[in-house]
């Protein structure tokens, strides 16, 4: 069973060609993707890993308000009964030119699993998600060189 | 002549309507008190004596076709995992085939939940729960906890298929009557409804029909019997679509105001019109129907009163507070009531009135702003039913009504509330025979005569309309 991961841009942000990529190079992968879309809630984002039984919640936001968007999404989803799924986040998280890593350890603070900068490249997440998620897979379509394994 | 006899279980009346095949009209039609009670037989043979007297002697009875309402309708109980998803996507499915909503549940049901199930006595319970591939602990857990306890209902599961080996086994041990069929979410946001739907219409004409005691009106008058509001929903989708030989009408609505309900059906895609609009949530199916059990003429008017509030039916009757209050008191305990008076006319059409505005409030999508840095978006929720240019009431108070237009025209936007995502410019057409499920019943086998006789009987309302050449329905009330 491949890996199913719920993809979307939280809060009021709807940059959606991002989006399109994420969605595009985790399929070509061969994980299962679920893209909620732009503009969707945290709780689009649990309601969609709750029916699809999703492994991982992938979060984008560009605008620079995503602290405040993504602040809460890990009680909720232990209050719906999703304490064990990964979260992930990635973009423009912050407004100006901040210390990465401090953004960085505020977001790990609120519970996501793995933090990205900006301009992060698709394959960085997928190497991390088939370690955390100890997959053993040969992601398809070429994007990355080589083999990566958990084991 | 050849003719097609159509008949109307209702829960009060029993509706019969002859057509003439060949020269494609109504000849007779008669209603009757429904005999569920004693034998449903006994009504039926009543009208139909006086629709044979209204016909005449030379007449072949070719085909006859049945759809019924009666000892309650279809009563369904629904159970999914998410509120806004698959529950939802169940309730749909549950009103497009036509049967009143008991009760939707959510996540994995509990002693309590099964408790009220059992007191509720629905006529079928529909499992749903995760979409392909997703979640499978949901629909198990409530299947194995369903069938458990109750043995008599049947069951149809209509969720996660790759959960479906696990409930066919479930349900075989537990010796309970089921039926699996295709998710009724089978990625997310996409809501199927036809195969359930399908699954539900068997199930009715199987096992339903024998218990409400139509027992005899399927072995006499016909093998397939469906829920009237199945039949109301395949005229109006045949009205909106058109056939092979005649355009379609566009875009449409059909609200029935009953004394119990206020039914609206809708037939459109439902696509934002506005520009920078973001659909979210489930997308709606292109026939949807919505079921307000709160809002009637005579049973809910009450619970009418109460959910549009004393005021607003003040202001649409010029009534005084106590009037309001009594007169609705009065109404939801005698449903037999009629108005004799006008001041009692113009009272009930001003709750036909509150009902429509309503009942086409809920049904209608709702569209919501939100500011972000590249200017103001829109996300619409539901279905967006501006393109919306045909409006068909029917139900008494309407059918009677001297002015059906004022009532009808409350289902269009209010421009003071933009949001609401109603018509906004419609004709309004009036249903006064009851064509629509005589109509939807002919669908089937005779399309091009159903939307010919839909055609020609409804009636349209207003000032803009040119005069139409209306033909007059023969009727006996008894």
């Amino acid at each position: 069973m491949n890996a199913v991961l719920v993809v979307g841009v939280i809060g009021a942000d709807c940059h959606s060609v991002g989006n399109k990529i994420l969605d595009y190079a985790f399929s070509e992968a061969g994980f299962k993707v679920v893209n909620i879309g732009v503009l969707s809630s945290q709780e689009d984002f649990i309601n969609a890993a709750i029916e699809t039984n999703a492994d991982a919640i992938i979060v984008s936001s560009l605008y620079g308000h995503g602290e405040m968007d993504c602040r809460g999404l890990k009680a909720k989803c232990i209050e719906s009964g999703l304490e064990n799924i990964l979260l992930y986040v990635g973009g423009n998280l912050v407004v100006g030119k901040q210390d990465w890593e401090t953004v960085e350890q505020r977001f790990l603070e609120m519970g996501f699993d793995r933090v990205y900068p900006p301009g992060t490249h698709p394959d960085t997440a997928m190497k991390d998600l088939i370690f955390d998620l100890r997959l053993n897979m040969i992601p398809e379509g070429g994007s990355m060189n080589g083999v990566y394994s958990a084991y | 002549m050849e003719c097609i006899q159509l008949i109307d279980f209702g829960s009060t009346y029993t509706k019969v309507i002859v057509v003439d095949k060949l020269a494609q009209q109504i000849v007779a039609s008669a209603e009757t008190k429904t005999t569920v009670e004693t034998d449903i037989m006994i009504g039926y043979e009543k009208a139909f004596a006086q629709v044979k007297g209204q016909v005449g002697g030379e007449c072949e009875w070719t085909d006859c076709l049945v759809c019924s309402s009666a000892a309650g309708g279809l009563k369904m109980i629904a159970s999914g995992l998410v509120p806004e998803l698959t529950s939802e996507a169940a309730r749909l499915v549950c009103l497009g085939s036509g049967a009143k909503m008991l009760e939707v549940f959510s996540q994995k049901l509990s002693s309590q939940d099964i408790a009220n199930i059992k007191k509720l006595n629905p006529d079928i319970i529909l499992l749903a729960g995760g979409t392909d591939g997703g979640n499978q602990d949901c629909i198990i857990h409530n299947a194995k906890r369903l069938s458990e306890t109750i043995k008599q209902i049947p069951y149809v599961a209509a969720g996660n298929k790759n959960a479906m080996d696990d409930l066919e086994a479930i349900f075989n041990e537990n010796d309970v009557y089921y039926k699996i069929t295709d998710n009724v979410m089978p990625v997310m946001n996409q809501v199927q409804i036809e195969p359930a739907r399908e699954v539900i219409r068997n199930i009715f004409m199987e096992k339903i029909t024998e218990a409400k005691g139509l027992g005899k009106a399927k072995e006499k008058l016909s093998r397939e019997i469906i829920p009237t509001p199945m039949a109301v929903l395949r005229a109006v989708e045949l009205l909106a679509k058109g056939t092979e030989h005649s355009k379609g009408w566009g875009p449409l609505m059909v609200i029935d105001i009953g004394g119990a309900t206020t039914d609206v059906h809708s037939a459109c895609d439902g696509y934002p019109t506005h520009s920078g609009t973001i659909m979210k949530g489930l997308f709606e199916p292109f026939l949807k129907r919505t079921v307000e059990g709160d809002l009637g003429m005579r049973v809910s008017a009450e619970s009418l009163k109460d959910s549009v509030g004393v005021r607003t039916l003040e202001e649409l009757s010029h009534e005084s507070f106590s009037y309001v209050t009594d007169r609705c008191s009065v109404l939801s305990n005698n449903t037999e009531l009629l108005a004799t008076n006008k001041r009692e006319v113009d009272f009930d059409e001003s709750l036909a009135s509150a009902a429509v505005k309503v009942a086409v409030t809920r049904h209608a999508g709702l569209l919501e702003s939100v500011y972000t840095p590249l200017g103001m978006l829109f996300y619409q929720t539901g279905k967006d039913l501006s393109s919306v240019n045909t409006i068909i009431g029917t139900g008494g108070v309407l059918a009677y009504s001297k002015n059906p237009e004022k009532i009808l025209k409350h289902s269009l936007m209010d421009k003071t509330k933009p949001e609401q995502l109603m018509p906004k410019k419609a004709r309004f057409v009036v249903d006064g025979a009851y064509m629509m499920s005589a109509a939807g019943l002919l669908s089937e086998r005779y399309p091009e005569l159903a939307f010919k006789l839909m055609s020609d009987y409804l009636k349209k309302v207003g000032k803009k309309n040119e005069p139409q050449k209306q033909k007059m329905v023969r009727r006996s009330v008894s």
